[in-house]
């Protein structure tokens, strides 16, 4: 296979990313339809982000949500308290993600396994716990309100115009990870989820790559959550609880772990099912546990990759 | 004094239904490498079911009785109808499998009981004990001792059993158990449903001081997890203190520091034993193959 074959192989994934995102569209029948969508897409990016810490370095967070919340967090303070406009507090919050993964990533990744989970899961939850109580500057458990996203001097208003702000970003997020799958850092994560003591043999930093990959997949989600609390209009603290890290993680496995595609496939089921799933009223949530029950059961290495590898028997 | 006391109880009280909550992750993790998030469930199984069994008017002891059982009979169900099937998934996929089984069992539990706050009547009333100046509910020496009577027959099948060292055996090293003939499949799904039981009977126990609903399991999963990893997850001592631990600590950051901040104190501790202690205050170290 000639370099050219490859390049375009690496990026068949984002491409039909891409059109389907441009195309789907024309088949939305209501705003309803473009409302849904932007969330899939904002979550997707989120799952991207988890998905280089969770499928490249296969370390597991149980509390990514906490990122969630303090990009969700940052808009609403920066924007009501300091006037900042809404862009800039997207950048604020991100760094202030960035360095706060820093910090925390340091300790806590020396941790392995299921220790990891809990000490993750653990930091989530402290920050849940503070935006619910310093209720001065968040509004405490019933939140609070956040102004309009602003672009060009102009308010973003209607579910379409997000819906093609949160396609863009996705798939700027997207192919940021494709590239950063493919570079060294990429190969340095992967190693590492294989084998930390074989990759250290070979030189591999350990410790500075997986926090590379925290504080990466920590920016991708403080972004996410600005776009939530943007679009919603108004947050609480539930953005960084424990259910909501548990649905990020739910769409890197569903979708499936170190796969481009996977986690705008998983983010995608994720956010559509509990839509389509509220005509069964109060058979609500039994009907989803079984769906994820029986998805993990039956495609246990997530669906991009078990419907990849089906389609792969097939043709040989 | 007084207040420490009554701290000193109260804390107790919380921890032995961590500690048994724990013991239940414990068992489960040994016997299959999976981290079981419906284990809090069983918690709510096995209160809502006694007080709904208590209110078709089945007298209680026989109510409590068949709630332990039937959640007995659900967490064997767990391990024969979702964990066995996907024995060879991934650890993640193992873990999202058991929150898939704590969301319909939620769901379940709205369906067939109310979405209301339930309590049962206290053994010995609502009168508390007066000692040393502390109000101890007697409800909470039942808690006690309930939880010591669990812990102590748990030991007893353990160490006392031809089963219960079958139980060791899987979990020292399943490959060796199955060679000298001990059928692992029916020891793991053994120890999901005594951790059903275990987690039933903590739920029956602390109903009458804590109330119960469908949705009480997620935050007990959550402790009970916490303090499992407090202790070193794999060790049943370990997992006792670590509930033991996490309550006391709940309950003197609650008292002498501030209620609204009682949940981070108790994270901020695990995470600093964390960081000291990686394994957990009783976890063995591992050698890693390469």
């Amino acid at each position: 296979m000639n370099v050219r074959a490859l390049m375009a192989q690496r990026y068949v994934g984002l491409t039909v990313i891409a059109a389907i995102v441009v195309f789907l569209p024309f088949f939305f029948p209501s705003a309803y339809y473009y409302r849904v969508a932007a969330l899939v897409l904002i979550f997707a990016l989120a799952a991207t982000g988890l998905n280089l810490l969770m499928g490249f370095a296969g370390q597991v967070s149980l509390g990514h949500a906490g990122f969630l919340g303090i990009g969700a967090y940052s808009v609403a303070i920066g924007a009501t308290y300091f006037a900042a406009p809404p862009l800039l507090c997207i950048l604020a919050g991100a760094a202030l993600s960035g360095l706060v993964a820093f910090g925390v990533g340091r300790p806590i990744l020396r941790l392995k396994g299921h220790y990891l989970a809990v000490a993750t899961l653990g930091f989530g939850v402290l920050v849940t716990i503070v935006l619910t109580n310093e209720a001065a500057w968040t509004g405490g458990p019933d939140g609070m309100a956040v102004p309009r996203l602003v672009l060009f001097a102009r308010p973003v208003r209607g579910a379409d115009a997000w819906y093609w702000i949160a396609a863009a970003s996705f798939l700027i997020g997207a192919t940021v990870a494709q590239n950063l799958s493919d570079s060294p850092t990429g190969r340095a994560l992967k190693a590492i989820q294989d084998s930390e003591v074989a990759s250290s043999m070979l030189g591999i930093d350990v410790s500075r790559q997986k926090l590379a990959a925290f504080v990466i997949s920590a920016v991708f989600v403080s972004v996410a959550g600005s776009y939530l609390s943007l679009f919603n209009g108004h947050i609480t603290p539930d953005i960084s609880g424990f259910f909501r890290s548990i649905e990020l993680v739910t769409m890197v496995v569903l979708g499936g772990m170190g796969s481009i595609v996977g986690p705008f496939v998983g983010a995608a089921v994720v956010v559509v099912l509990p839509q389509t799933l509220t005509v069964l009223h109060e058979y609500e949530d039994m009907v989803l546990g079984l769906i994820l029950m029986g998805l993990m059961i039956f495609l246990r290495q997530g669906i991009v990759p078990s419907l990849a590898a089906t389609l792969a028997g097939r043709r040989t | 004094m007084a207040e420490f006391l009554q701290f000193f109880f109260s804390g107790l009280t919380v921890g032995s239904v961590y500690a048994l909550v724990a013991l239940g992750f414990t068992l489960i993790y040994n016997a299959s490498d999976v981290i079981n998030f419906a284990q809090g469930e069983f918690v709510m199984l096995g209160g809502m079911l006694t007080v709904f069994l208590a209110q078709a008017g089945i007298p209680l002891p026989i109510a409590a009785f068949v709630a332990v059982a039937i959640t007995t009979a659900v967490g064997f169900a767990l391990y024969r109808f979702a964990v066995e099937p996907a024995r060879d998934a991934t650890a993640v996929s193992l873990i999202m499998i058991t929150i898939g089984a704590s969301i319909f069992l939620r769901g379940l539990a709205q369906v067939i009981f109310d979405k209301r706050f339930h309590s049962l009547p206290p053994l010995f009333g609502p009168e508390p004990l007066h000692i040393g100046g502390a109000a101890i509910l007697p409800q909470s020496l039942v808690v006690l001792g309930g939880a010591t009577t669990v812990v102590m027959l748990l030991w007893l099948f353990i160490d006392r059993t031809l089963l219960g060292k079958a139980v060791i055996a899987t979990a020292v090293n399943r490959l060796a158990a199955l060679l000298v003939g001990i059928d692992t499949r029916r020891i793991v799904g053994l120890s999901f449903a005594v951790s059903a039981a275990i987690g039933a009977i903590a739920g029956v126990l602390v109903t009458p001081i804590t109330l119960t609903s469908y949705d009480v399991g997620t935050l007990l999963a959550l402790k009970g997890f916490a303090a499992a990893m407090l202790g070193g997850i794999g060790s049943a001592v370990g997992a006792v203190v670590g509930g033991l631990v996490l309550g006391m600590l709940e309950a003197f950051s609650a008292g002498y520091v501030s209620s609204k901040y009682k949940d981070a104190v108790a994270f901020i501790v695990l995470l600093a034993a964390l960081l000291a202690m990686p394994r957990g205050l009783f976890g063995r170290g591992k050698v890693e193959r390469v």
